[in-house]
C-alpha cells in the first residue's frame, strides 16, 4: 500500500481516458440533453425542466417494471450464490477431471445471449422441446408463453443454467489459493466438515465472494436478450424487466425525452448500489 | 473411508450440474442434425436420419457465414484495442498513486455497471453522427464501453501480484520504460494478458443488444442475423439450431486455450 505518488502516471491513462469519454461521456450527454427537453418533432427542442423525471418516476408501469427487476435479481441471488458455493466445494481439485470439469462448465458463459435465449425457447417447447416435453408427459401443465408463473420460472432456471458456473469458478479460484496448512491444522484440531467451512473456506471465499455479489447483481438488474428472445416480455408484461422496457421505449416508439430520464433513473439506481458493494469490498480488502 | 465417501458424492453432484449444464446443449446440437419434418413431426431423443444439411445451407450461404466473419472481425478488433489502451493504464494503477486515481478507477468501473439500453440510442445517433454506422469499427469501439474498464480491472490485479523490485532492478540496469514494459512486464503478466483477453473476447462475442443497434448489412453480426431469421421463417428450426451451435464453437475453442488460467482469471487475479 506504499505505492509512490507520480502524477506523470497520468499519461499511461490517458488512452484509456481518451477512448472512454468518447464511447461513454459523449453518448451520456446525449442522454442527459434528451432528458431535460421537449420536441415537436423538425428537431425542435425546448426545455422541459424535470418534467420527464417526474412522469417517469409516476408511471405505474415504470414502478411495476423495476419492482419485478429487483425480484428477479434478488431470486437470481439467492439462488446462484449459495449454489456456486455448493458447486464449487464439489469440484474436482487437481487433474484430467479438473481441467474438463472446468472447460464444461464455462461453456455457457461463452454461448451468445440471443442463442441462450433460443437453447431455453426451444428446450422448454411443449411439442418440439425436451424439458416441455417431458413435463407434458408428467401431466404437469407447463406453458411458458401463456402462463406468468411458467414464465418466471423458466427464465429463472435459463438464467442459473447461465450463470451459476461464474459464481461456482470465482469460489473454486478462491479455495484453491488455500494453503494445505490450514486443512492439516483443522484435521488435528478435528475440525467439523461445517467448521472447516464456516472458519476457513468461507473467510477465504469472501473476496471472490464479493466480486461474484456484485457482477451477477449489475448483470441480472441489466438483463435483456435472454428473456426477450424467450418470452418478448411477456405473457403481458409479466416479465418485462427495466431493459425490455427502456427498450421498448427508447427504439421502438422514439420517446426520447422519457426514455433518457428513465435511463438516467435506472443508471443512478445500479451506480448506487453497486458504489455500496464496491465500498464494502475495498474496506473488507483494506482490513485483511 | 470418510473422504472417500466424500468425494463420491461429489462426484454424484457434480455429474447431476453437469448433466444440467449439458443437456440443453446437447438438444440444440440433436435439433440441428435433424429436417424439419423430423423435428415437428416425431419427438426422438436422438435423430433418427442425421443430416448435415442445415450445416450446408449456412456455410454456403453469404448471407449467413458472413454474420459469423463479422462477428470475428470486431471482437478481434475491440480485444486488440482495449488491451492496447489497457495495460499501460493498469500499470499506472498498480504501481503509482496520482491525483484523482481512486475516483477514476471507480468511474472506469461504472461503466462496466452501465446498462447496454440506456447507451443504444446515443451510440446509434453518434456513430450515425460520425459516418461510422454499420462498420466494423463502430461496434469495436462500442464494446469499449464495457471490455476497456474490465480488462483494466483484470490486468491490474494480475500486475499487483509481480513484485515492485523487478521493474526497480530494471530501471537500475538502464532499461528505458517502454523496452522494459515491452521485453521484461509483458511476459511476466502473459497470463494475466490471455485472461483479459479471453474475457474481452467473450463479452464482445456474447453481447447483442449493442452489435445489432450499430449495424444493417455490411457488419451485420451472427446473433443478429439469427434473430432475423426466426421473425421471418419463424418454422426454421433446423437452420437456427446450427447457427446456434456454430455460435458456440469459438467460444469453446478459445476456452480450450486459457483452461489452466481459467478459474484465476475468473477471479480476476485478486485471489
Amino acid at each position: 500500500m506504499d505505492k509512490p505518488v507520480n502524477n506523470r502516471a497520468w499519461f499511461l491513462v490517458l488512452p484509456v481516458l481518451v477512448l472512454v469519454a468518447f464511447s461513454a461521456v459523449i453518448p451520456l450527454m446525449t442522454v442527459v440533453n434528451y432528458s431535460v427537453q421537449d420536441t415537436f418533432g423538425n428537431n425542435q427542442f425546448f426545455w422541459n425542466g424535470l418534467g420527464w423525471f417526474q412522469e417517469v418516476l409516476e408511471s405505474d408501469r415504470i414502478r411495476a417494471a423495476l419492482g419485478r427487476q429487483l425480484l428477479f435479481s434478488a431470486i437470481i441471488l439467492a439462488i446462484e450464490i449459495p449454489l456456486g458455493i455448493f458447486i464449487a466445494l464439489n469440484m474436482p481439485k487437481r487433474g484430467f477431471w479438473a481441467s474438463l470439469v472446468l472447460v464444461l462448465m464455462a461453456l455457457p458463459l461463452l454461448i451468445p445471449w440471443n442463442v441462450v435465449g433460443t437453447i431455453w425457447q426451444v428446450f422448454g417447447r411443449v411439442d418440439i422441446g425436451l424439458l416441455g416435453h417431458t413435463l407434458a408427459m408428467l401431466g404437469i401443465d407447463y406453458n411458458y408463453v401463456n402462463d406468468p408463473w411458467d414464465a418466471w420460472a423458466t427464465i429463472i432456471v435459463m438464467d442459473v443454467w447461465h450463470w451459476t458456473s461464474l459464481v461456482a469458478l470465482l469460489c473454486y479460484a478462491g479455495l484453491q489459493s488455500i494453503p494445505d496448512a490450514y486443512y492439516q491444522a483443522a484435521r488435528i484440531d478435528q475440525a467439523s466438515r461445517w467448521g472447516v467451512f464456516r472458519y476457513i473456506e468461507l473467510p477465504k471465499m469472501q473476496g471472490v465472494l464479493l466480486i461474484a455479489v456484485l457482477l451477477r447483481f449489475m448483470d441480472s438488474f441489466m438483463i435483456y436478450t435472454e428473456p426477450f428472445v424467450v418470452t418478448g416480455g411477456g405473457p403481458g408484461n409479466a416479465t418485462t424487466f427495466l431493459s425490455i422496457d427502456l427498450v421498448k421505449m427508447a427504439i421502438g416508439q422514439f420517446d426520447l425525452g422519457p426514455a433518457a430520464a428513465f435511463s438516467l433513473i435506472y443508471f443512478l439506481v445500479i451506480l448506487l448500489i453497486s458504489w455500496v458493494f464496491y465500498t464494502v469490498m475495498t474496506v473488507q480488502r483494506d482490513r485483511t | 473411508m470418510t473422504t472417500a465417501r466424500a468425494s463420491r458424492g461429489s462426484a454424484v453432484v457434480m455429474t447431476l450440474y453437469l448433466l444440467f449444464l449439458l443437456v440443453p446443449i446437447y438438444w440444440l446440437v440433436n435439433m440441428s442434425l435433424k429436417t424439419n419434418a423430423e423435428i415437428t413431426g416425431t419427438f426422438s431423443l436422438w435423430p433418427l436420419n442425421p443430416t448435415l444439411n442445415n450445416y450446408r445451407i449456412i456455410l454456403t450461404d453469404p448471407s449467413w457465414y458472413m454474420g459469423y466473419v463479422n462477428s470475428l472481425i470486431y471482437v478481434v478488433l475491440n480485444t486488440a484495442l482495449s488491451l492496447a489502451v489497457a495495460l499501460p493504464a493498469a500499470y499506472a494503477f498498480s504501481r503509482y498513486r496520482f491525483l484523482g486515481d481512486k475516483h477514476l478507477f471507480f468511474w472506469l468501473l461504472t461503466n462496466r455497471m452501465a446498462p447496454p439500453a440506456v447507451f443504444a440510442l446515443p451510440f446509434f445517433q453518434l456513430y450515425s453522427a460520425v459516418g461510422l454506422f454499420d462498420t466494423h469499427i463502430a461496434v469495436a469501439l462500442a464494446h469499449c464501453l464495457f471490455n476497456v474498464p474490465l480488462a483494466v480491472w483484470i490486468l491490474e490485479g494480475f500486475m499487483s501480484g509481480v513484485p515492485r523490485e523487478i521493474d526497480e532492478t530494471a530501471y537500475i540496469d538502464g532499461y528505458s520504460f517502454p523496452r522494459f514494459f515491452t521485453r521484461i512486464f509483458m511476459p511476466l503478466i502473459a497470463s494475466g494478458i490471455g485472461v483479459a483477453a479471453f474475457f474481452c473476447f467473450m463479452f464482445s462475442w456474447v453481447e447483442l443488444l449493442l452489435s445489432r443497434t450499430l449495424t444493417s448489412v455490411n457488419a451485420k453480426p451472427i446473433a443478429a442475423t439469427m434473430t432475423r431469421t426466426v421473425s421471418a421463417s419463424g418454422l426454421d428450426w433446423g437452420v437456427l439450431a446450427a447457427a446456434g451451435v456454430l455460435t458456440i464453437l469459438p467460444g469453446a475453442l478459445v476456452i480450450w486455450f486459457v483452461r489452466n488460467y481459467i478459474a484465476k482469471g475468473f477471479a480476476l487475479g485478486r485471489v
